[in-house]
């Protein structure tokens, strides 16, 4: 099976977000950068099917130059090709984004045939749009569906599990090729190897320069959101905080009877 | 022109967050229409009055019975065309935010999902979430016809008006093979038990500072004592300590009990986002200084290991359970 994976480079803040002088972007000055959950579940997935059914896996991405740092993270778990449809690493919308993820997936295919099963996240980290892989399985007349926490791939067909709202799983047949939005709990991602990561970083990064389409929304500006901040009471050091958190689960109400 | 909200319903109630919705349509000055996908009854006729709708367009089409995304879009784009809708909204819920992406992706139009404010205009000026919440993004939609979900708890639910049921009209849309061929094929029954991570009126919520799976009975007892639910952190479910159908956050589950007791855990925005909710936070930490003291109402500066077990002795000295 061909498989192709999508993944968006985001900053990997901790405690707080700390935003630039003009409200535009998170400083990330002082950050690291990584995939969301639901990407490394992706990629993790397409390694296991390729290495179990044979076939290549390709990992695909919209992003500046370094985020081929991501591409190389993916390739260290066993993703044999990468794809960088570079841009200068301003903002790009959902909207514009999947435009240019379905003309690179056009471009794939025509030389080297269908990706069998293409795997988004269920949403980006960041921005959080809930959209690019229904837009790009729309524009290319696949099945999709999202919310992907157990998959099948046998014979043409896939199976996908999804948790149901009132407990229990909601199950969908799809004939490939197809589409899917995965989320964390797909599978346990295995860390990268030393010889892994050596191999990723010799690998080649094929670079398309996407056609950006104008129509989607424009950002304004970011702002936290206000009131999350709580003055905490420390109620003791120790084991010897005991009688006190407990006097405290009664106050709350919280010990029953 | 008319604002159509696409309402979930299930046993004959709307969805919480599809009121969420309709509240936020009411504050937008033009008639608001709803559409219900499945069987009308005089218990959601109810559920529906009172609601500053116009009319509800029922959609009773049993080739939508099993929940199809794209098929669902396929009437809502229909419909919104035959009633000239300026605006479509729905739940920021997990079908409405599929269900949304699909009117998107058939009209070839942006969407912004979970909107917590709309502030009008032409183009549209809104805000909405980013990092699941941590973060808010002013934006400026500019689309003949806008496609919107709301964000879940962004605003409450108004409570209904007294006044009229809303006029109900059927509607049968042009569904193709296409839409249809991705529908719930079948279901499986739930295989968790004990008590529900969603539900708990307490949560034990374990991070990387528990140190090993065996480590996590000393906070099972206590949750047990508690009749609370254990939650974790990502650290311990990719160290594989639990699976993550425990894990709360950003991409885990949203709680929302009386009160969360986080042990060990530094309080990292993608695991708070999902504990938002919790009426008071005790934390638990050795580190004074870790993020989670300021989100947290209470804390014990100490070493989980002892600090846990003294509790769950105090719980059953004083309770006798
Ligand atoms: C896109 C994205 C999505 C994410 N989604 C989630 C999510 O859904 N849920 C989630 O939890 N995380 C999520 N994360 C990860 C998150 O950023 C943090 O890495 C994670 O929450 C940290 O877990 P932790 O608090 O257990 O570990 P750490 O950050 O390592 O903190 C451990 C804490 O334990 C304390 N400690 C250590 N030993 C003891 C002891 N003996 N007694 C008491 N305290 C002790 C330490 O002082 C420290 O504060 C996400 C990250 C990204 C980038
Ligand atoms: N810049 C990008 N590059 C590659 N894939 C992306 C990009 N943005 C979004 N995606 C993919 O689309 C999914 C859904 O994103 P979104 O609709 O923006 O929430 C993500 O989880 C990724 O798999």
């Amino acid at each position: 099976m061909n498989i192709l994976v999508c993944v968006k480079r985001v900053p990997a803040t901790g405690g707080t977000i700390v935003l630039t002088a003009d409200s535009q972007d998170i400083d990330t000055r002082f950050l690291g950068f990584t995939i969301s959950p639901h990407e490394e579940c992706a990629v993790e997935e397409a390694v296991r099917i390729v290495e179990a059914q044979g076939g290549s896996a390709t990992v695909l991405t919209l992003g500046p130059d370094v985020a081929s740092e991501q591409l190389r993270d993916a390739m260290a778990i066993g993703i044999d090709n990468a794809v960088l449809l570079q841009t200068d690493g301003s903002d790009w919308d959902a909207y514009a984004t999947a435009g240019a993820i379905t003309d690179a997936i056009r471009t794939l295919e025509t030389e080297a045939g269908a990706f069998d099963l293409i795997l988004f996240g269920n949403e980006a980290a960041d921005t959080g749009d809930f959209q690019v892989g229904i837009r790009v399985a729309t524009a290319l007349g696949r099945p999709v569906v999202s919310g992907i926490k157990g998959i099948t791939a046998a014979g043409g067909q896939v199976e996908a599990r999804r948790e149901a709202a009132g407990g229990g799983w909601e199950v969908f047949d799809l004939a490939m090729p197809a589409v899917l939005g995965v989320k964390e709990g797909l599978n346990l991602p295995r860390y990268p190897s030393v010889p892994g990561r050596l191999r990723a970083r010799k690998k080649e990064i094929r670079t398309i320069v996407p056609t950006r389409r104008a129509g989607g929304p424009a950002k304004d500006r970011l702002r936290l959101p206000e009131g999350t901040e709580s003055q905490v009471e420390v109620i003791g050091q120790g084991p010897g905080a005991a009688p006190a958190i407990v006097e405290l689960f009664q106050k709350l109400g919280v010990l029953g009877r | 022109m008319s604002i159509l909200v696409l309402v979930e319903h299930a046993e004959g109630r709307p969805d919480r967050l599809s009121l969420e919705a309709l509240t936020v349509a009411g504050s937008l000055r033009e008639p608001v229409e709803a559409v219900v996908i499945g069987r009308w009854s005089t218990e959601l006729a109810g559920g529906l009055s009172g609601r500053g709708i116009g009319v509800v367009h029922v959609v009773d089409d049993p080739r939508l019975a099993a929940f199809a995304p794209a098929a669902r879009a396929a009437a809502v784009v229909q419909l919104a065309a035959a009633r000239s809708a300026s605006t479509i909204l729905a739940a920021g819920s997990d079908r409405g935010n599929e269900v949304m992406a699909h009117v998107g992706a058939k009209l070839d139009l942006p969407m912004a999902a979970n909107v917590t404010e709309v502030l009008g205009g032409d183009p549209l000026r809104l805000v909405r979430q980013r990092w699941a919440g941590s973060l808010l993004e002013e934006a400026t939609l500019d689309a003949p016809t806008k496609l919107l979900t709301i964000a879940p708890h962004a605003v409450a639910a108004a409570d209904p008006a007294p006044g009229a049921a809303p006029a109900v009209e059927t509607f049968s849309p042009d569904l193709t093979e296409n839409d249809l061929r991705v529908a719930v094929a079948r279901r499986l029954e739930p295989d968790r038990s004990g008590v529900s991570l969603a539900d708990a009126r307490v949560v034990v919520g374990g991070g990387r500072g528990v140190g090993s799976s065996e480590a996590f009975a000393e906070l099972e007892e206590l949750a047990g004592l508690l009749g609370a639910a254990v939650g974790v952190s990502r650290v311990v479910t990719s160290q594989g300590w639990r699976p993550h159908s425990m894990q709360i956050g950003q991409t885990g589950m949203r709680i929302a009990p009386d009160l969360y007791i986080a042990c060990g855990i530094s309080g990292a925005i993608q695991h708070i986002v999902g504990a938002r909710a919790a009426k008071r936070i005790l934390a638990i930490n050795t580190d004074a200084e870790a993020p989670i003291m300021s989100v947290a109402d209470y804390a014990v500066i100490g070493d989980l290991h002892q600090v846990v077990p003294a509790i769950s002795a105090e719980v059953r000295r004083v309770t006798g359970r």
